[in-house]
């Protein structure tokens, strides 16, 4: 009688619970769901997070079937097998062991392993592996304390956080491979809705890939501790037309605007000594320590996407980092109002 | 048969009893000690976490600065680990384990006492780095690299001054105390069991000791290892970690972790054998599969080693070095899933009293089994290249420290209290304890999952708005507000019913092991006539002349 009631306890449970999980994965999988979050690993939209997806589920799948196994053994032996009042006292019989039962739960894990760990190696081989295709966009990818450095030197020019790639066409993918490189600590590159995560190890160079499928801005940052600003070392991908790609690399290649109307902040440009870190090309200034600001304005944020790029938030960051990244290696400058006006008008000609 | 304990009151002077204890080599006082301080820094670490939710409860906060949240999450982890988590088991083990296999004290009191000591005296050295270099409102010169310290983070360019010195040495010393403890424990299992119990008939709290003990002398040297080659980079020149002249970054993570994953099976395995003495008392029945027990406990501790790159599948290891780790890994879930069945067994067809110890290992039960899912997901590498470093680490780890660890201490803080006090704690404030933690724990824990799957990494003192981060952190630290209430109320309840509790008697729980066969506390020499068993439930025999454990065994 107890098997009875046990079994048709496992069925309902197990029923009610495909059925929440079903759901649940419909709900994830939802392409509206970047609206739940920009930054979701279950709205993939490139190969490699795809990959990651499927098998995730398949995963969950299995581990939820477990989880209901277990849990459902687990509750009904608490209901079933408390001591009632008006039990007598004595002791239960006692059942010492099984050998059929060890084998049993022996067995059906290790088959369990044997299917999951089959199906993880595939999925880590088709995303490592993966041949590079020869017309396959590179950029070398530099992680710094605390902003990313972008070398298209396929293209010969360099900027610095905010990525721009080319969408691909799943019929004729025309993937992105990123060069993983760090000029000082540990870090990670991750932006969930295109792929996992990869390391960026100074000299230990790593290689990633992404496809994405669709244009827009995807959402990321550094998953690596590496220090103070580590929480805002934050990451945008621009994915867009093969056509907007074109127009945007043509326009990062130019040298730096030179406005002679500006003349004065270049001047003090170099006499402030910014040049020293900064690069802007086409100028003296080929500092390697901070970003490249050759096409500053082309950009939306500024301190690593933390900030938006507005005439107020670029004074207030020049004037001193630490009010939005304090603990960014750019040190306060001790310029006068007049000097950070004209600085600042400079760096608004450099589109 | 139980009998009541006179209290004798007798007024000695203060100091006296300072220096017993301070000079003392008595296991039993020692393993008090090691719980009494990993308590206060469990308090500590508590407060830690609550400042921490507390910044994190909304996006872009500034209640507190980054170089204070930085500092708080390296101490808080380096505290849970080697301040609170080892200690509290080097504590029960030392107070339980000759009390059980029927011994006077362990094989090296004096090494007892100077393990403890060194242990004391890394968390002493780690938490005056707060008080050294530094404003204090900032953390001081505590260690702000996390508490796997990578390299290069660790190196004078990247950490000057002295806090990374702090963590390296506090460690060091801690370890020589961890190793100190190791050797007792191997030791006195081995060496010093009474007449008749075999290894076969120990209590697996005993077995679980011994594992344990292995895996620490196997462990800690690494670690060790790792930062001295760490001092050595930063003082005397050495380049091991120093990219520039050739060095490895990649070589620290693989020592630490060659360290650290078994250093979480060192933490869990006690836990184990807290649930294996209390799950078949308070079920009514011998524990299910000894034997499969013991194996599987043996497994874990060897197949542990040999897991540790899961921790490094994001590092760029090339695909069969990553598909050799998914496996291990996947691996040493099939023994660990085989002890939950075991525990479900012994409950199977018992009558279990749902006393506070059986409550917490109830819910030990359900918590590990969902944190061991969760590890399952972490194992499939992949899945591990989204979610690794983000917030759904953050909730496993603590889903298995917290959810399993923590819920089995306070199981055996209600179990074993009795026996070292002679006194029981309230029960009522336990059940508050019990249902108030439970839901601190899952409020916390349980939402702090969905961060992780929606891109939330970790280690950050703040996020950005729009990234639906927010209602998931601002629930995690209403939990975890809940948790704090829940602590008070049993730290009130260890010290109220020390004073006040029921007298506990021999064996309040009508158990079976040697522990319980002598008076609560026991006296300084444990047993006055050495015992000799015949079955792994000697007192059973005793309670059950005609029925014996070892007409079956």
């Amino acid at each position: 009688m107890q098997k009875k009631a046990s079994t048709s306890w496992l069925r309902l449970s197990a029923q009610v619970f495909s059925v929440i999980l079903a759901t649940a994965t419909a709900a994830l999988a939802d392409a509206r769901q970047p609206a739940l979050s920009p930054t979701n690993i279950f709205a993939p939209d490139s190969t490699p997070a795809h990959s990651i997806f499927r098998l995730s589920m398949f995963g969950l799948e299995v581990e939820g079937a477990i989880f209901v196994v277990v849990f459902s053994l687990l509750a009904y032996a608490v209901v079933k097998f408390r001591q009632r009042k008006g039990d007598d006292d004595l002791e239960p019989p006692q059942v010492y062991g099984s050998s059929q039962m060890e084998l049993a739960w022996t067995v059906l894990p290790v088959l369990i392993v044997v299917v999951l760990f089959l199906s993880t190696a595939q999925v880590i081989h088709r995303v490592q592996d993966a041949k590079r295709p020869a017309d396959a966009i590179q950029v070398t990818v530099v992680a710094h304390q605390f902003w990313w450095e972008y070398r298209y030197d396929q293209y010969g020019f360099t900027t610095s956080n905010e990525l721009h790639v080319p969408v691909s066409d799943p019929k004729h993918p025309t993937p992105t491979y990123l060069s993983l490189l760090s000029a000082d600590v540990d870090h990670s590159f991750w932006v969930p809705r295109l792929a996992g995560k990869t390391d960026l190890i100074p000299n230990h160079p790593n290689s990633m890939w992404i496809d994405p499928q669709e244009t827009g801005l995807f959402l990321g940052q550094c998953a690596q501790y590496c220090g103070t600003q580590h929480a805002k070392m934050l990451i945008r991908v621009y994915v867009q037309s093969r056509e907007d790609f074109d127009r945007w690399i043509h326009e990062q290649q130019q040298p730096a605007v030179s406005n002679p109307a500006v003349a004065a902040g270049r001047a003090l440009f170099q006499a402030k000594l910014c040049f020293i870190c900064h690069t802007v090309r086409g100028t003296p200034a080929v500092g390697k320590v901070g970003p490249d600001l050759t096409h500053l304005m082309s950009r939306d944020t500024i301190g690593s996407g933390s900030v938006p790029n507005t005439p107020e938030n670029l004074r207030k960051w020049i004037r001193d980092p630490g009010t939005f990244k304090p603990g960014s290696l750019m040190p306060p400058q001790n310029l006068t109002d007049d000097e950070l006006n004209q600085i600042a008008a400079y760096l608004e000609t450099l589109r | 048969m139980a009998s009541e304990s006179i209290p004798l009151t007798i007024h000695r002077n203060p100091l006296a009893v300072v220096y017993d204890w301070a000079a003392t080599v008595d296991h039993k006082k020692i393993g008090i000690m090691y719980i009494v301080y990993a308590l206060l820094f469990l308090v500590v670490m508590g407060i830690e976490a609550m400042l921490m939710r507390i910044q994190l409860a909304h996006a872009n906060s500034t209640f507190l600065s980054p170089q204070a949240f930085n500092r708080l999450f390296t101490l808080h982890g380096t505290t849970g680990i080697f301040f609170v988590a080892m200690p509290i088991l080097f504590g029960f083990g030392n107070y339980l384990v000759p009390l059980m296999i029927g011994a006077r004290d362990m094989a090296f009191p004096r090494l007892n006492a100077f393990s403890f000591w060194m242990t004391a005296l890394g968390g002493v050295l780690l938490y005056g780095s707060v008080f050294a270099g530094g404003p204090l409102s900032q953390g001081g010169s505590a260690p702000d690299v996390g508490w796997f310290a990578y390299a290069p983070l660790t190196s004078p360019a990247f950490s000057p001054g002295h806090s990374t010195d702090y963590w390296t040495l506090s460690l060091l010393v801690a370890g020589v105390g961890s190793i100190g403890a190791a050797v007792n424990f191997v030791a006195t299992i081995l060496s010093m069991r009474c007449k008749g119990m075999t290894l076969g008939r120990m209590p697996l709290f005993s077995w679980m000791n011994l594992v344990m003990g292995g895996l620490v002398l196997v462990t800690i040297s690494p670690l060790t290892a790792a930062q001295i080659m760490l001092m050595v980079d930063r003082y005397v020149g050495g380049h091991f970690f120093d990219t520039d002249a050739g060095g490895s970054v990649v070589m620290w993570m693989h020592f630490f972790w060659i360290f650290g994953h078994p250093e979480v099976y060192v933490l869990i395995i006690p836990c184990f054998g807290f649930v294996s003495e209390i799950i078949p008392v308070f079920s009514r029945k011998a524990m299910f599969g000894y034997p499969a027990m013991v194996a599987a406990t043996v497994s874990i501790g060897f197949v542990s080693l040999g897991v540790w790159a899961h921790h490094m599948f994001t590092v760029g290891m090339p695909s069969y070095g990553n598909a050799f780790f998914v496996l291990t890994t996947m691996v040493v879930a099939v023994p660990t899933g085989i002890k939950i069945f075991n525990w479900l067994a012994t409950m199977w067809g018992g009558k279990i009293r749902f006393a506070t110890p059986m409550l917490f290992c109830v819910a030990f039960l359900f918590q590990f089994l969902i944190g061991g899912l969760t590890g399952i997901m972490l194992a499939t590498a992949p899945f591990d290249w989204q979610l690794g470093n983000s917030y759904f680490v953050v909730a496993h780890f603590h889903y298995i420290i917290v959810g399993g660890i923590l819920f089995t201490i306070f199981a055996a803080f209600y179990y074993w209290y009795p026996k070292m006090t002679g006194r029981m704690l309230d029960e009522t404030l336990g059940k508050w304890h019990f249902w108030l933690f439970v839901l601190g724990f899952h409020l916390t824990f349980d939402f702090m999952h969905i961060p992780g799957l929606l891109g939330m990494p970790r280690r950050v003192y703040t996020y950005e708005a729009g990234r639906g981060w927010e209602t998931w952190n601002l629930i995690s630290t209403i939990g975890a507000g809940v948790q704090a209430i829940a602590i008070l109320i049993f730290v009130y309840n260890v010290v109220r019913s020390y004073f006040k509790g029921a007298a506990a008697g021999n064996d309040p729980w009508d158990a079976w092991t040697l522990e319980w066969a002598t008076p609560s506390p026991p006296p300084h020499y444990n047993f006055a006539k050495v015992p000799s068993v015949q079955s792994r439930r000697p007192l059973w025999d005793i309670k059950h002349p005609e029925d014996p454990d070892w007409r079956y065994e």
